[in-house]
């Protein structure tokens, strides 16, 4: 048994640190960019343009990551977007309607993420319903329960002005606070996922889930677990969403999850599950928002950033089909 | 066994959705509206109004003035819009719906005139007549449209920005979107004014956010990072103009960028107060809602109606902001 622990520990290292030629893949392209776009244009090689960037891939970021465990895992979460507005929405009640301080508001938010991520992995571990369809049904319900509990009008945090300076407040380097904190559950992600027994189990059940069932796990219990992650992620990007905004607004949100899983495949985890990284995910993300606020710099249109944007996620994953298929 | 489990989920899912569905139509029910389920019972008037959203509290706004107007005039309504205004598909799907449930006339706002073209030829072919509200139709089929002059209200705005900005300068705009008659009325009647009246002001760039306050605050930052010396911002709708303030906040710049807004909402008004935005047109939500029930009511009666009902805009800034006329068309 210590034996297969031990083994199992190191081979989830490998695997989220061993395929790194995906990664080392995305770095490069995220250099690339940064390189083509800082030579062709003068404003885009401030710095306050780079923290722009950092600041823009921060919501993302959080929920790319949350989103990496359950793909990881051979599932899917289409409902991280509503649900990170659903927490938001929670933080607004708790924080603004009921008066409540923050540092109970925000465990509250978080909490609300990790239970709808815990509702999804029961949905698919004990119901047996395929992931995709149970959190698309999530992902309609948190939007609903987002706009019932909030009447479908946001709410402000005004009140509560040690909310935007916690978050968005300039506290090194002149870099706002939810870059730190990005990087910080990154570092947190990480670790649960290559340290973890939880890390362990997540690339198990991607990489043979009978096999893992077989060998005495609880699969079921694992899974929920998982997507619990995922939602607890979604709930701190609907905290940091939140204080960009200042307000919880319920009607923002839809579309937050296309991005998340371009980020996480773009990085290197594949959608079959199995193999993945924090660390790819994260230079996924980037490489998004440093298109996106780069072709605004340049002022291309709006459809055009979209175009180029879906075309770069389709060439990273032929990338990565490509060079699995030289692999085997 | 597990297929019976699965079926038995499956019959209690769309049992409880025919229970949630059956106790709330798809819109908020007004205390008129929801029962009337088919063409209007009795001599109240059934007007079914199709706008083109729901989530922005200017819509509620909308929706209050059908409401309380149709009570006040005994008529009943239902009011629906689709959850985002790039949604043309669910809309059209309400306008089926609306036109299935035989109303005796329709009040819609377009997100898309032309794709709605088809559904409209159908109320036209079986005698309901349609009456276009906010953006309206742009076609022949409406008997009236109950809106605002958005193009004269931007070209408004255009005056106060080139007052702000001393007549001469860079300026950018952040509009909704480039399909509906509001994002393509406000931003031409703001280019067009900017364009005849202040040769010496330059629009740097127009850029598109969809009323997502955080993707606009973000092409805000991008604009002002390509152009240091941009003066000021045109945010054609609520959720444009809060990703301007949004972006203004983050970068530190309040106070060295004009912020111009539309419509209102808390964040917009809390701005003006404080200084941060300059100020906004506000058109009169409330107003278009009674207008468009009067007007649909008039149309069942069989009079004439004139091509466009204008329901005014005002502008608001600092000094104004506090008169009751003003008050009473803001919205929160």
């Amino acid at each position: 048994m210590q034996t297969t622990t031990a083994k199992g520990q190191s081979r989830a290292r490998a695997l989220a640190s061993g395929d790194s030629v995906q990664r080392l893949l995305a770095l490069g392209a995220l250099l690339i960019l940064l390189a083509f776009f800082s030579v062709i244009s003068e404003p885009f090689r401030t710095p306050d343009n780079y923290v722009s960037i950092l600041v823009a891939t921060a919501v993302n970021g959080v929920l790319a990551m949350g989103v990496t465990f359950v793909i990881i895992t051979g599932g899917i979460d289409l409902s991280v977007g509503t649900n990170m507005t659903f927490c938001s929405v929670i933080l607004g009640l708790v924080v603004t309607n009921a008066g409540f301080p923050l540092w109970i508001g925000i465990p509250c938010a978080l909490a609300a993420g990790a239970l709808v991520g815990a509702v999804n992995g029961t949905l698919i571990a004990k119901a047996k319903i395929p992931p995709f369809i149970a959190t698309l049904g999530m992902l309609n319900v948190c939007r609903g329960l987002a706009q019932i509990l909030s009447d479908v009008k946001p709410i402000y945090f005004e009140g509560t002005p040690q909310f935007y300076e916690l978050f968005m407040g300039k506290s090194l380097f002149g870099i706002p606070n939810v870059v730190f904190i990005m990087f910080g559950a990154g570092i947190l992600a990480h670790l649960v996922l290559t340290r973890t027994t939880l890390g362990r189990y997540t690339f198990a059940l991607g990489s043979n889930e009978e096999a893992t069932r077989l060998s005495g796990v609880n699969v079921d219990g694992w899974k929920i677990a998982v997507y619990g992650v995922g939602g607890l992620f979604a709930g701190l990007g609907g905290i940091l969403i939140a204080a960009r905004m200042t307000s919880a607004q319920p009607s923002v949100g839809m579309g937050y999850e296309l991005d998340a899983i371009a980020a996480a495949v773009i990085g290197g985890t594949s959608l079959s599950g199995g193999e993945g990284s924090i660390v790819g995910t994260i230079i996924g993300a980037f490489i998004i928002s440093t298109l996106t606020i780069g072709l605004s710099i340049l002022g291309v249109p709006d459809q055009w950033k979209l175009v180029i944007t879906g075309l770069v996620v389709i060439g990273a994953v032929w990338l990565d089909v490509l060079r699995r298929r030289g692999r085997a | 066994m597990r297929f019976t489990r699965i079926s038995g989920l499956a019959a209690g899912g769309m049992a409880l959705a025919l229970v949630v569905g059956a106790c709330s139509s798809s819109s908020s029910p007004a205390p008129s509206s929801g029962a009337a389920a088919s063409a209007g019972t009795g001599s109240a008037p059934y007007i079914a109004i199709v706008s083109k959203g729901s989530q922005h509290q200017f819509w509620q706004a909308v929706q209050k003035g059908a409401t309380d107007e149709a009570a006040a005039k005994g008529a009943t309504i239902t009011y629906e819009g689709p959850a985002s205004e790039s949604e043309v598909d669910k809309q059209l799907t309400m306008l089926q719906t609306a036109l299935d449930k035989h109303p005796q006339a329709i009040c819609f706002a377009a997100l898309d005139s032309k794709a709605a073209t088809p559904l409209l030829e159908k109320a036209k072919a079986a005698g309901i007549p349609v009456v276009g509200f906010d953006s309206g139709v742009d076609s022949t089929i409406p008997v009236t449209t109950v809106a605002t002059d958005n193009i004269a209200a931007a070209a408004v705005a255009a005056d106060q920005m080139a007052t702000a900005i001393g007549g001469s300068g860079k300026v950018a705009l952040i509009v909704h979107d480039q399909t509906s008659q509001t994002g393509q009325t406000r931003r031409d009647g703001f280019v067009n004014q900017i364009k005849a009246k202040y040769p010496n002001i330059q629009i740097v760039d127009i850029q598109y956010g969809a009323g997502d306050p955080v993707k606009s605050a973000d092409i805000a930052k991008a604009i002002m990072t390509a152009n240091p010396d941009l003066k000021g911002f045109f945010g054609a709708n609520e959720g444009s103009i809060k990703g301007v303030l949004n972006a203004l906040k983050e970068t530190g710049k309040e106070n060295s960028v004009i912020a111009i807004g539309y419509d209102s909402g808390q964040q917009q008004i809390d701005a003006i107060n404080a200084g941060v935005e300059y100020g906004a047109i506000t058109q009169n939500p409330v107003g278009i809602g009674a207008k468009c029930v009067d007007a649909a009511l008039d149309a069942i009666a069989g009079k004439t109606l004139p091509k466009t009902i204008d329901t005014g805009f005002y502008w608001y800034d600092k000094t104004n902001i506090n008169d009751p006329n003003i008050q009473a068309v803001l919205y929160k």
